[in-house]
């Protein structure tokens, strides 16, 4: 009898784990290498006992992501299952095919895109844009912003010597003239045996840095990307005289207000900057914002937040940045896929997912009414997603890309030629590419 | 008398394939071991060339396979050469060449000239100077951004100490002007002993005995410098030149990690190029016809140079 009962209790386990073999499978997860990531793999350890699927994931540094990450959908890898993609890959993704689409599936599980921010939406998920075609979840809701020293700006002496200067409070800047003006002020300045500099902007020539610190001005400076009554007609708008006017401004903060050697800084060195007390103000994506409340040398109060000034006609954008999570068509797991989508859409998730320290785009978290107390950047994080414009998501998205890291880069930080040239050639530049892909 | 190694091989051979073997004349013996290397060679370098060649004359982009691929003639070379970012490219590889072969010819040239002689500590010091060379780009370009650093950098703190020009005030990496000296330096530093390794082979392949009899016929040691040791070394250090000048032209991952081809495009080499070209903006057919102009010209000077350098060794 009781080697009958041992017998079937062996069967029944070994029907049991050959069930659950075949259900189980092993996902691959591909996003940038940075402190989100990590909150998400926490994140992920309740997908996995939930479903019994197993998470991996594969997480490049933010200056190599887009160029391994491309590759790697443009060869049609297996290596990625999940693919939490830049916003500009959405174009690319969908019209050659990488990302499978997602309509059916959100209808199917009473996935409704309404109950995501629209900016996010518009941003991650949509292709063409405008148009209800959804190609990923929005995931991580990100925008430029700046940082500022609160604890700096709240001594007496510097107060009263600004005061004197400019005729003004030292306040946090609300105009990009203001900002100008604080960041000169601080420039060179000893404060506490140091000498400290004005601000930290984005410089970076390999990837995309300078293009995305250069437009998260330029928008408020009155650029455009396109007429909007003619798309991909660019004469007149992307170089408009306030587009021309914004960029002598990027060079001349450059010039003036940035750390010596700052001639290559994106995300990572404008953190060092910050945090190590080198300068006043420092423009960076709000992902970072976390990390500077637990830092010891500036959270705990010492950091102030701030929505992008305005332009000198009041108007007021701000670069978007973050990602949607795509299904990789590539994968053979599609359903395993499509299940952690479903997971990670569900409101208590984001609710966690944002107490984790992931900029969730849900409605439900974002426009709850402790939302906005919840963190001291809350706040500030949702007046900068209602104000957000985005770069180019066109499948030409990295030729786009390469052409205004070069003409920017030669012009703010190489000295060459006038603004008015470098914003002319990108119209050239910019042409050539829709000449070549056929749209224009 | 004793067995030959061929004796012992061919009697351990088995006799169905002697017998088969034996039917072959030595061209087709011949041909029977080369033809595998012949056959990878083929596949590996040949057929890859001409296939650039042949995608240099399309629109072709590899991110999309399923686009219709047009032949476009010669107007991918056209773009190219007519392009002012390419020649400025072109520009930045040819001073960041001259002047990195310039330095480690004369520094690695010195340096083995004062190692060639018998000192106390003299192989420990031959391997400290050959360290460099031994690390990894990445590595080397990443601690020379540090070592550039304006506040922090040894380096602008070592020019403030003999200078006295503020650390602060210059920024290696970030001035135009002085960024294409700054990967000069850097590469310099690092494969200048590869220079001198090759040139100590050289002042040590030669006889004592020559200059022993300069030495007889009271040659001053300015003249045997000169009429000797220049001339015996020369080949060695062509050779040296011909090493390096390969590989600068084709210099990328020292220069990614220092400068990223910037400030603005100063320091974007033309390999720097190409690979944006060919794996960022996917224009296949485009860097195909760029490859080619590079490999052309590369192929071209080498062709030059080996010439001179045989001319060299038959005097």
């Amino acid at each position: 009898m009781k080697s009958h009962y041992l017998a079937a209790t062996a069967a029944a386990c070994l029907t049991l784990s050959m069930t659950q073999g075949a259900q189980a499978e092993d996902l691959t997860l591909c996003w940038a290498a940075w402190d989100p990531a990590n909150a998400l793999v926490e994140l992920s350890k309740e997908f996995e006992a939930q479903s019994g699927h197993k998470m991996s994931f594969e997480f490049v540094p933010w200056t190599n992501f887009a160029d391994r990450m491309l590759n790697e959908l443009n060869s049609g890898g297996k290596l990625c299952d999940l693919m939490i993609g830049d916003s500009q890959w959405i174009g690319a993704g969908a019209e050659s095919g990488h990302y499978i689409k997602l309509n059916d599936f959100f209808d199917a599980n009473g996935i409704s895109m309404s109950d995501f921010v629209p900016a996010t939406v518009t941003g991650y998920s949509e292709w063409p844009k405008g148009t209800p075609n959804y190609w990923a979840l929005p995931a991580f809701g990100d925008v430029v912003g700046w940082t500022y020293r609160k604890d700096w700006f709240a001594r007496p002496e510097l107060q009263a010597e600004f005061k004197e200067k400019y005729g003004r409070d030292l306040t946090p800047p609300a105009t990009f003239a203001e900002l100008k003006e604080v960041a000169e002020f601080f420039q060179g300045r000893e404060i506490d045996g140091k000498t400290v500099y004005g601000a930290s902007i984005y410089t970076e020539r390999g990837s995309e840095g300078i293009t995305m610190g250069v437009m998260d001005v330029l928008y408020s400076f009155g650029f455009k990307y396109d007429n909007p009554d003619k798309p991909y007609d660019m004469e007149g708008f992307v170089n408009s005289p306030g587009a021309v006017e914004g960029l002598e401004f990027y060079k001349a903060l450059y010039d003036c207000c940035t750390p010596p050697g700052a001639s290559n800084s994106y995300m990572g060195e404008g953190i060092d900057a910050y945090k190590s007390g080198q300068v006043a103000l420092q423009m960076n994506f709000a992902f970072t914002w976390p990390g500077f409340e637990v830092d010891p040398n500036v959270g705990g109060g010492k950091t102030g937040y701030l929505v992008n000034p305005a332009g000198p006609t009041g108007e007021r954008f701000a670069q978007l940045g973050g990602q949607g999570i795509s299904v990789v068509s590539y994968s053979e797991k599609q359903d395993a896929a499509l299940e952690y989508i479903k997971w990670f859409a569900q409101p208590e998730v984001q609710q966690k997912w944002w107490s984790m320290g992931g900029f969730s785009a849900l409605r439900s978290v974002v426009e709850d009414p402790a939302f906005a107390a919840s963190q001291p950047y809350a706040q500030t994080y949702l007046d900068s997603m209602a104000i957000v414009k985005d770069f180019w998501a066109e499948p030409a998205y990295a030729s786009l890309l390469q052409a205004s890291q070069k003409r920017f880069h030669d012009y703010v930080v190489a000295g060459q030629g006038t603004a008015k040239e470098a914003l002319d050639g990108l119209v050239q530049d910019w042409t050539e590419v829709f000449q070549d892909e056929g749209k224009l | 008398m004793a067995d030959s190694a061929i004796d012992r091989l061919a009697r351990a051979t088995p006799s169905s394939l002697a017998r088969r073997v034996r039917g072959l004349s030595d061209r087709a013996i011949a041909w029977v071991f080369v033809t595998p290397t012949i056959l990878l060679l083929l596949a590996i370098n040949i057929f890859p060339l001409i296939w650039t060649v042949r995608l240099s004359f399309t629109n072709f982009a590899a991110n999309k396979p399923n686009a219709e691929v047009k032949w476009v003639g010669l107007r991918n070379y056209t773009r190219i050469l007519t392009d002012p970012d390419i020649w400025q490219t072109m520009q930045a590889t040819a001073h960041f060449l001259f002047w990195t072969l310039l330095f480690q010819v004369v520094i690695g040239f010195s340096l083995a000239w004062l190692i060639n002689r018998k000192f106390r500590g003299n192989d420990l010091l031959t391997t400290l100077i050959v360290l460099p060379m031994m690390l990894s780009p990445a590595v080397v370009g990443n601690f020379w951004t540090f070592l550039y650093e304006p506040q922090i950098g040894l380096f602008n703190y070592a020019v403030e100490f003999f200078t006295g020009i503020p650390a602060s005030s210059f920024s290696m990496l970030g001035s135009v002007t002085l960024a294409p000296w700054s990967i000069v330096i850097a590469d310099t530093w690092m494969w200048t002993p590869f220079v001198m390794l090759i040139c100590l082979a050289g002042l040590r392949s030669i006889p004592d005995y020559i200059y022993e009899a300069a030495e007889v016929d009271r040659a001053s040691k300015w003249r045997q410098f000169w009429t000797m040791t220049v001339p015996m070394v020369l080949p060695f250090l062509m050779l040296a030149v011909l090493f390096r000048g390969i590989e600068n032209f084709k210099m990328f991952d020292l220069v990614v990690q220092l400068t990223g081809g910037g400030p603005g495009s100063t320091t974007l080499l033309t390999s720097i190029e190409l690979k944006r070209e060919a794996f960022e903006k996917w224009r296949t057919g485009y860097s195909s016809a760029y490859a080619i102009i590079l490999f052309v010209t590369v192929f071209g000077l080498a062709s030059i140079y080996v010439k001179a350098l045989n001319k060299v060794k038959e005097r």
